[in-house]
């Protein structure tokens, strides 16, 4: 992935920054700019919220072919997990054992290096979740 | 709106064709579509082409021209050649375009292609490419795959209805089945439970058996309005229902991950046109990229009731001989998965049920078949139900 692209997600990806329909209350994450609620009602209304990162666990598996970029830490748990304001988002869980998690556990974000573009290329960090 | 049937079916051997060219296999699934069908190349008014990612698994965009030019519609007649991009839900979104351009009266004849050519890369390079139906942007970036979304479907559909890990294999083992039957099909190897849980785990709970595989193949079906069909064949197939629906892309903002809504609100679409409910159906190609994405289609479509595809499985009611045969091409799992060419070759599949040509896979007066194809992890879902018209 570039880094222009990647850049462009910071705020969402570094600082859990979402939206909130300013129309209904719905909280998402990432950004919309438009309220799958609301509709034409919410046009202007967005928000811009910072989400408080803990949640738990909706789903998740261990994975062990990843795509080669994340090959060093496999096998690494991913898993879906709801925020405490109700939007959901998919990422890992670390600082435990994968036996360890299991649906419904209560996680918290924390800021950590995704993955690597090759041997020389950009670092790309954001949100992994783990134990609260 | 006017009826449309199918009045020609092709489709070239799956697996993987490394002496073959995307080209190749575009033309030969054509070629034998519309010698199937009697018509000629002048009676053809557009060609619809499914195809996920030529570009990035053979690095050629604009496949729709290619394949018009060479199957000799580019220079003569000019036909409209439109490429439908839909990841695993391309071929079918494409075939639900050519019904509406007859069904509108726009067009009479329509060819309606689909085809990938998975093999010419490496297998990381074409499971990534593959994961591009997923979003890169929430999901790809955090170390999600395709089997580990899937893996989280499953794992949640185990914990709530207690669906077990057997009863997911023996999706794969029945696909198998009836892959072994057909011709085509790119595994024509019977598997037992035992293949499925001693295979290498992908994404825990979910193994290498539980996952298609990738593929070289192209199907084609050629598309005619109701009241001309019967001057080219004597076997014409209707469209009797045809539904598709969206959801988002990611899955992780679904309503429920144990259901695809996408499936759920397409088959309404396709039930209410045809006037038919889930128990008219005689039998059903259903999209399993996965064991569990098998156990909660037949779910979704109303075949079985929510959290009860797994017993279904078990008990072989999905199996050739069963209450509701599903996947008698072998699925994607055996019969193989060309992202592009799958939704497509499902129509086939059921027009040659219709037709009573499917030898020793036939199912028994089969009279009534649906399609159903999902594009990601059930971002975009296409029902199809196909009637023989006589």
């Amino acid at each position: 992935m570039n880094m222009p692209r990647f850049w462009r997600e910071i705020s969402g990806r570094y600082n859990l920054i979402g939206s909130r329909c300013g129309n209904c209350g719905e909280y998402f994450f990432p950004k919309r700019d438009i309220c799958p609620k609301c509709h034409r009602k919410s046009m202007g209304k967005m928000e811009s919220v910072k989400f408080s990162g803990t949640g738990k666990v909706i789903s998740y598996s261990i994975v062990h072919d990843p795509h080669p970029a994340y090959s060093d830490m496999r096998p690494y748990v991913m898993a879906i997990i709801e925020l405490d304001e109700g939007p959901k988002l998919t990422s890992q869980i670390v600082d435990c054992e994968p036996e360890d998690v299991h649906t419904g556990m209560r996680v918290k974000a924390t800021f950590r290096k995704l993955a690597e573009d090759g041997k020389e290329g950009v670092i790309f960090y954001g949100y992994k979740f783990k134990p609260e | 709106m006017r009826d449309v049937a199918v009045i020609g079916i092709g489709i070239t051997k799956f697996g993987e064709l490394w002496e073959r060219s995307f080209r190749d296999i575009g033309i030969e699934a054509g070629i034998k579509a519309i010698g199937d069908s009697g018509i000629s190349g002048a009676d053809i008014d557009a060609l619809y082409i499914g195809n996920m990612s030529a570009g990035a698994f053979v690095n050629q965009e604009h496949v729709a021209s290619l394949i018009a030019d060479y199957v000799g519609l580019a220079q003569t007649s000019h036909v409209p050649a439109t490429r439908i991009e839909a990841a695993g839900a391309s071929g079918a979104v494409a075939f639900r375009e050519a019904f509406l351009s007859i069904a509108s009266g726009m067009h009479d004849i329509v060819v309606v292609g689909g085809a990938e050519k998975m093999t010419d890369i490496g297998d990381e390079l074409a499971n990534s490419v593959q994961a591009m139906a997923i979003d890169q942007e929430w999901e790809t970036v955090f170390g999600a795959t395709y089997a580990s979304l899937h893996a989280m479907m499953a794992r949640a559909h185990m914990e709530r209805y207690g669906t077990t890990r057997e009863q997911l294999a023996m999706v794969s083992v029945i696909n198998h089945r009836h892959g072994a039957l057909n011709p085509d099909a790119q595994f024509r190897r019977e598997i037992n439970i035992d293949t499925v849980l001693r295979s290498g785990m992908v994404a825990d709970p979910l193994r290498v058996f539980d996952m298609c595989p990738l593929s070289d193949g192209a199907a084609t079906v050629v598309l005619a309005s109701a009241d001309i069909a019967e001057k080219f064949t004597d076997k014409p197939v209707k469209i009797k229902g045809i539904g598709q629906a969206s959801d988002t892309i990611s899955l992780h903002d679904r309503r429920d991950i144990t259901t695809m809504d996408a499936t759920v609100y397409a088959a309404k679409r396709a039930y209410d046109m045809a006037g038919i409910k889930p128990e008219d159906v005689d039998f059903a190609e259903v999209y399993d990229s996965s064991t569990i994405s098998e156990i909660m289609a037949i779910e979704d479509l109303g075949f079985f009731d929510k959290g009860k595809g797994g017993k279904a499985a078990e008990d072989e009611k999905i199996a050739l001989g069963g209450e509701i045969p599903v996947n008698t091409s072998g699925g994607l799992k055996s019969r193989g998965h060309p992202v592009g060419a799958t939704g497509v070759a499902q129509i086939v599949e059921i027009v040659k049920q219709l037709r009573g040509e499917a030898d020793k896979r036939q199912v028994e007066g089969a009279k009534i078949g649906l399609a159903h194809a999902i594009g990601g992890t059930g971002g975009t879902a296409v029902v199809s139900i196909l009637e023989a018209m006589r």
